[in-house]
């Protein structure tokens, strides 16, 4: 790192330029705790990948059921021993390999759930600050209803009528975070179509698809990736809310929300079944939202002068 | 320079490869009223000469340029380029005449899309107009990039890797790229240093000759104006107050405003500074929202007569002027007439 750095700045001509966002990544490297958080999120996306070797080391299938050697003669989880690392749960399985398990549904609809936010959130926020007039009216008024709309109740209400699945859940999630993310794209977008740029590519013959896209999208970017990397966090705990009022996952399908809300009846009894499952949650939100923390720094201009 | 001032009186008439005609361009305000940015504005530019377009600033020479490079749709007038009718045309019908005119703006921070290469910003008009790709359109840019005079290596910088200097080349040469006949430059060196405003305009004037360019180079310094036009055309307040060769202008000014004007350009020396004449006008420039009747300029001029705040003068020779020399003035003035000490008075006519 020093090393090209010094390069750079040392050889004669340095050709390659340094884009803002080359820029903000070295920031960002020198950031202690950010760094220590992608190790975090490096580690949970391994755990989640590799959900099947835990399986296999421990020998317990995620849905296997041990209601012998699980289970107390009184049917009670069993704490954590040679056998079980983490426990078990109210039906005998293995708290850990469900945790392994979890990680995968909740990476996912994290992921997923924040592509379609992201997407159309950057499409329609492009579209009704860049187009303005009748398009920004309809959009801004849209906007305006999706965010003023009850969350969890038009959420129970839905899955209620469709049953509850992964895409459900997705799409749920993905349906109401998109208005926030399309607001700071039209603010910012507003302010940049009246700068000069923007009339110097019109004055070149641009259209508005190509000025909205190639001008005005890529200075929209560092904010919209900041808000992105604090939005994974908050899906992933919405998800695990779902879950835990019953609208995540259908069962036996391992998912933290899940996992969290079947303990709550053996909290006094089983404190490693409601503890373990809520410190994965707690720590991948944290690692997340630290991370995410560390980007906005790193794309804050000011930030290199505070430190 | 001197060529281009005899030139105009004798020269034949020939089609102006830019012909506005009594162009308006009005802006809504939040209230009922609207803002009279440009106000009934008529003038030619004939091909390969420079026109300087002068005024303070507000006065709605930006507005014009951006008339005229079809960024904006004027209320009403036309606009007539090499023979064509701008006005009333769709963006597509407008996108190959794009090609001809060229802009240059004013601002080499805000005119460059921080977020871009500079080879990218520069291969800009190719990409939009389908011209060239990949190595050609690399090559090309780096052609442009070595006529105005930067380093091609610098290919993949970004707008702010480079000086205020640097980026309106970056300017320029993303204007010449398609080859246009008539660039709109407007304040293109207001923005920077003296001393790399020199290098600019003379990089400009070199690039006119060399492409055969047409400029309407618009600014509020007049000593800038004055180095790089064949003529110059005073604005105020939306209108043309007075339109005349470069040095005719500056010997037989007519109108009082322009007088005004030149009176204000600082002078290296200190004894001819002294003993000038300073015209010092009272009060702001007004409202385009609602300007004053009869002639515009009749609320501050030293001369101002009744008839000034009746009637509005037209934009016509006057005296002996000859008909290269436009002036829109009732009482204008005459070579050697000191209007320091004139008084206006609004009752006389």
């Amino acid at each position: 790192m020093t090393a090209s750095l010094e390069m750079l700045e040392t050889s004669a001509p340095a050709i390659e330029g340094r884009s803002p966002f080359l820029l903000a990544f070295r920031r960002l490297r020198r950031d202690k705790v950010a760094m220590v958080s992608l190790v975090v999120i490096v580690l949970i996306v391994l755990m989640a990948v590799f959900a099947p070797l835990f399986a296999t080391i421990t020998g317990h299938p995620p849905n296997e059921q041990y209601r012998d050697i699980g289970l107390t003669p009184d049917g009670l989880p069993r704490g954590p021993n040679g056998t079980f690392w983490l426990g078990t749960d109210d039906l005998g399985r293995d708290v850990l390999v469900r945790i392994a398990y979890g990680a995968r549904v909740s990476l996912l609809v994290g992921v997923a759930a924040t592509a379609i936010t992201v997407a159309v959130g950057i499409v329609l926020g492009l579209a009704a600050g860049f187009l303005g007039g009748v398009v920004d009216t309809i959009l801004a008024r849209l906007i305006d209803v999706v965010l003023s709309v009850p969350f969890l109740l038009v959420a129970i209400a839905l899955v209620s009528v469709t049953g509850p699945s992964l895409s459900i859940t997705v799409l749920v999630i993905g349906f109401f975070s998109w208005a926030s993310v399309a607001r700071i794209v039209r603010g910012q977008v507003l302010s940049l179509r009246e700068r000069e740029f923007v009339e110097a590519a019109r004055s070149l013959g641009a259209g508005d698809t190509r000025i909205m896209f190639v001008d005005v999208l890529p200075n929209v970017l560092a904010p919209v990736i900041v808000y992105t990397t604090l939005l994974i966090p908050v899906v992933i705990v919405t998800q695990a809310t779902l879950s835990f009022l019953g609208l995540g996952l259908p069962p036996p399908t391992a998912d933290w929300g899940g996992m969290i809300s079947a303990s709550q009846n053996y909290y006094t009894t089983a404190w490693w079944f409601i503890l373990f499952p809520g410190l994965a949650l707690l720590i991948t939100t944290l690692a997340f939202n630290l991370f995410g923390d560390g980007v906005r720094d790193a794309f804050d201009p000011r930030a290199d002068r505070l430190r | 320079m001197t060529e281009a001032l005899t030139q105009p009186v004798t020269q034949p008439v020939t089609q102006p490869l830019l012909r506005v005609r009594d162009v308006r361009k009005e802006f809504p305000t939040h209230g009922r009223e609207v803002v009279r940015a440009v106000d009934g504005v008529s003038l030619e530019v004939r091909k390969g000469e420079t026109l300087g377009l002068v005024g303070e600033t507000g006065c709605g020479k930006s507005t014009l340029a951006r008339c005229i490079a079809h960024l904006y749709d004027v209320t009403s007038g036309s606009v007539e380029f090499d023979g064509t009718e701008l006005t009333g045309l769709s963006r597509r019908a407008m996108r190959p005449l794009r090609r001809e005119i060229q802009m240059i703006f004013q601002d080499p921070y805000g005119s460059l899309n921080p977020r871009r290469r500079v080879g990218s910003i520069i291969g800009d008009p190719f990409a939009i107009h389908g011209i060239s790709a990949g190595a050609e359109r690399k090559r090309k840019v780096q052609d442009l990039m070595e006529v105005v005079g930067l380093n091609p290596e610098h290919y993949n910088r970004f707008p702010a890797e480079f000086s205020g200097g640097q980026r309106q080349r970056i300017g320029v040469a993303r204007a010449l790229a398609l080859r246009p006949k008539l660039v709109i430059c407007d304040e293109p060196v207001s923005a920077l240093d003296v001393s790399i405003q020199a290098q600019i305009i003379n990089l400009l004037a070199d690039l006119q000759k060399e492409f055969d360019l047409t400029y309407v180079f618009i600014s509020h310094d007049l000593s800038v104006v004055r180095h790089v036009s064949d003529r110059i055309a005073v604005m105020y307040l939306g209108k043309l107050v007075e339109v005349a060769p470069t040095e005719e202008l500056f010997q037989q000014t007519r109108h009082p405003y322009t007088r005004a004007l030149l009176s204000a350009l600082p002078v290296a020396d200190p004894d001819t500074a002294d003993s000038r004449e300073q015209i010092i006008l009272a009060g702001d420039i007004p409202s385009a929202t609602n300007p004053p009747q009869g002639c515009r300029f009749h609320t501050r001029c030293p001369k101002a007569r009744a008839t000034c705040a009746a009637a509005e003068p037209g934009l016509d020779p006057v005296l002996d002027d000859g008909p290269a020399h436009r002036t829109a003035c009732f009482f204008p003035l005459t070579i050697g007439e000191d209007l320091s000490t004139a008084v206006p008075d609004l009752k006389a006519s």
